[in-house]
């Protein structure tokens, strides 16, 4: 009993570790896709993030401004995105690959540039990272004996000890829920990706719609890139982010377009690897292998039976011309 | 349809933007030392050594020259040939796999007379340029073809096994929980040599100290998910694991962090990684690129050069594996004095490290 909660709380605790840079990225997809634009260049705008966060919060050493600076050289990639897709109605699906391959490219240019040509940049010391705020209110339990140092260390695992960009995660879930279903801004947001000419006629400014979507959005995938360097560990290299803009997308259209849903997807893959990994350290002998590709084949699986079709925004990937049709 | 064009030459611009700055030609030498050089050849200016006219090129795999690992540890090499030996070095960097057999092609055509290929990712397109041009000579990091070695190329290995087998013998000593971890990157042979040498060494300790030692290895699958490295990580510690050695490339910068974050020991691997955590790294296992390249560069000049042949580098050979040389920091003198009686142990042939499971269970039936 006392090594099932014991286990349970490691569990959870790699759970919302690995889903809380998916959750960033996935939120700023369901954005932009809400606003009828496809962002598969989630993965370049996280590299950049992640990059940018090392850089700033390296030399800084204030891990806030590196994580706002993230966001913004996000929401720059983000404003290539939208030049090429919004204004010039090119096509999205061309645009976001395009940004993937800028993000690496230009990450690795810049850390050369900043770190004495290193492709990886140096380690930011424990202090000078993201804040665990609520790491010291559970004593630290070295011998777990009664249940009572079993909830103790549960609890310290599985939530205490996290970095406080999971918290702000799943804060801002609520927070796009309630902009995207609560206020004007929302409603705009929805009407130019259901039917962008009929929000036209009712004198919305669908250009201008698109592109604050698509700008936070980049903001959203900086953070998440962020949440990886400056919070899950404490540097960038060039294999840091290897596929979670694409695992984060993936989330988001498992989620039916919805910030919840996208939590769920994405919680649903942080506790996957987190299974996977717990198994992998155990006597439990299942290939590593075969262990690995479980999250993906949940996902799969998941695409297949659960989301069906038809559940998107209607005019999503489809540009807007003011003058056509 | 004006528009269109112009978001057509937009992505064009994009997609191009991006192909500059990928393919920035490396002009700068990586060491931050004042070793002045020119654009094309990175010669340095000041020449002490008799010059040759031998040249030799490397091509890097995705880490590029600077990867603080073994691409900038095989360009270290050559740099210590061109100062030494007097023969030109120069360096293509490659950024995806589809860049290997060009960078090679390059390197032929700059009229160069040995030609690296750093990591076992470039085997075949190494082999390629190889058996397509037998009048130049090359050279692979990390991978042999046994038999099949064309004459004019050399297959250069490393015994990890080695220096795995001595941070695992100093992880056995220094352990208090008699637990102890081991994540690796893929499983296969490569890694496996880290591991099962590893193991070997921490059994050697145990029965030294006449204790019983569980080492748990967990691979990640990966190279480069540092996230996960961190859970596997967290996972150990947690688990009781007071020391966790790892051999995963970019997945090891999570395994490090996990242990900064749980203030308990962790094993660098390749370089000496003290530089990521200092208060936390015990130790690494180290392998020396830099002198197999140097060795083979040397041997060239000499007129010796091993075409054909595979070598394999090990702690006799001037310490082209090692433990990290910041190892005394944290662990205690006598442990270190006892690391040195083994190595030449080693040397000796007294103690024959294992490399695969097989050889392992032979090793631990001989402890017995």
């Amino acid at each position: 009993m006392i090594s099932i909660i014991n286990n349970l709380g490691i569990i959870i605790g790699i759970s919302l570790m690995y889903s809380a840079p998916l959750i960033y990225t996935a939120l700023g997809g369901v954005i932009s896709e809400n606003a009828g634009v496809v962002n598969i260049g989630l993965e370049g705008m996280m590299t950049i993030g992640a990059l940018v966060g090392a850089t700033v919060g390296y030399y800084s050493g204030n891990p806030w401004l590196a994580f706002l600076a993230a966001g913004i050289a996000g929401g720059i990639m983000a404003i290539l995105h939208g030049i090429a897709s919004i204004t010039f109605t090119a096509d999205q699906i061309v645009s976001g690959i395009a940004i993937n391959f800028i993000g690496p490219g230009l990450a690795l240019f810049l850390s050369r540039l900043f770190f004495e040509g290193a492709t990886m940049t140096k380690p930011i010391p424990l202090d000078n990272k993201m804040p665990q705020p609520f790491k010291n209110i559970l004593p630290e339990v070295t011998q777990v004996e009664t249940i009572k140092d079993a909830m103790i260390n549960f609890f310290r695992n599985a939530i205490f000890n996290q970095y406080i960009t999971v918290f702000i995660a799943f804060i801002l879930v609520f927070i796009v829920w309630f902009v995207l279903y609560k206020t004007k801004l929302g409603l705009r947001i929805r009407s130019v990706g259901e039917h962008p000419r009929a929000a036209d006629t009712l004198g919305i400014n669908v250009y201008r719609i698109k592109y604050i979507a698509v700008i936070l959005s980049g903001v959203f995938a900086g953070f998440g890139g962020a949440a990886m360097s400056i919070a899950v560990v404490a540097n960038y290299r060039a294999t840091l982010i290897s596929g979670q803009g694409f695992i984060a997308l993936a989330a988001m259209i498992f989620g039916k377009w919805k910030p919840q849903g996208a939590m769920w997807a994405c919680l649903l893959f942080g506790a996957a690897q987190g299974i996977a990994i717990y198994l992998g350290g155990t006597a439990i002998k299942v290939p590593s292998t075969l262990l690995a590709m479980t999250p993906y084949v949940i996902t799969l699986l998941a695409l297949i039976f659960v989301v069906g079709e038809g559940n998107g925004p209607k005019a999503n990937g489809l540009p807007y011309e003011k003058n056509q049709g | 349809m004006k528009r269109k064009l112009l978001a057509l030459s937009l992505v064009l611009a994009l997609v191009l933007s991006f192909a500059l700055t990928g393919c920035k030609p490396t002009e700068k030498a990586p060491t931050d030392d004042n070793n002045v050089t020119n654009e094309d050849t990175n010669t340095p200016d000041d020449n002490d050594a008799e010059a040759t006219d031998i040249k030799v090129g490397m091509v890097t795999d995705e880490g590029g020259v600077n990867d603080q690992s073994f691409n900038q540890s095989a360009w270290e090499g050559l740099e210590q040939a061109q100062q030494e030996l007097g023969v030109t070095a120069k360096y293509q960097e490659s950024h995806q796999e589809a860049d290997y057999a060009p960078n090679f092609e390059t390197l032929l055509d700059a009229g160069n007379d040995l030609i690296w290929g750093i990591g076992y990712k470039l085997a075949d397109a190494a082999l390629a340029a190889a058996e397509a041009n037998p009048d130049t000579k090359y050279g692979i990091i990390d991978s042999a073809y046994g038999d099949d070695t064309p004459e004019n190329m050399v297959g250069v290995l490393f015994k990890a096994e080695q220096p795995s087998f001595l941070v695992g013998y100093i992880a056995g000593r220094m352990t208090e929980t008699n637990k102890i971890g081991f994540v690796g990157g893929i499983e296969g042979e490569v890694i496996g040599s880290f591991d099962y040498g590893f193991q070997a060494g921490v059994q050697y300790a145990a029965k030294e100290l006449g204790k019983e030692i569980t080492v748990l290895s967990q691979y990640a699958d990966s190279f480069s998910d540092a996230a996960k490295g961190k859970s596997i990580a967290t996972n150990m510690y947690q688990q009781g694991m007071d020391v966790v050695f790892h051999a995963a490339g970019g997945v090891g910068d999570g395994v490090i962090e996990a242990a900064k974050e749980q203030n308990k020991w962790v094993i660098g691997v390749d370089r000496d990684q003290s530089d990521m955590a200092p208060d936390n790294v015990l130790t690494s296992a180290m392998k020396r690129v830099d002198i197999g390249v140097y060795n083979i560069v040397k041997a060239l000049k000499d007129g010796n050069f091993p075409g054909g042949t595979t070598v394999t580098y090990g702690l006799a050979d001037n310490g082209a594996v090692d433990i990290a040389p910041t190892s005394d920091k944290h662990v205690p003198a006598d442990i270190l004095t006892k690391v040195e009686e083994i190595k030449q142990d080693i040397i000796n042939g007294k103690i024959e490290v294992p490399v695969n499971q097989d050889t392992y269970d032979v090793f631990v039936e001989g402890l017995k």
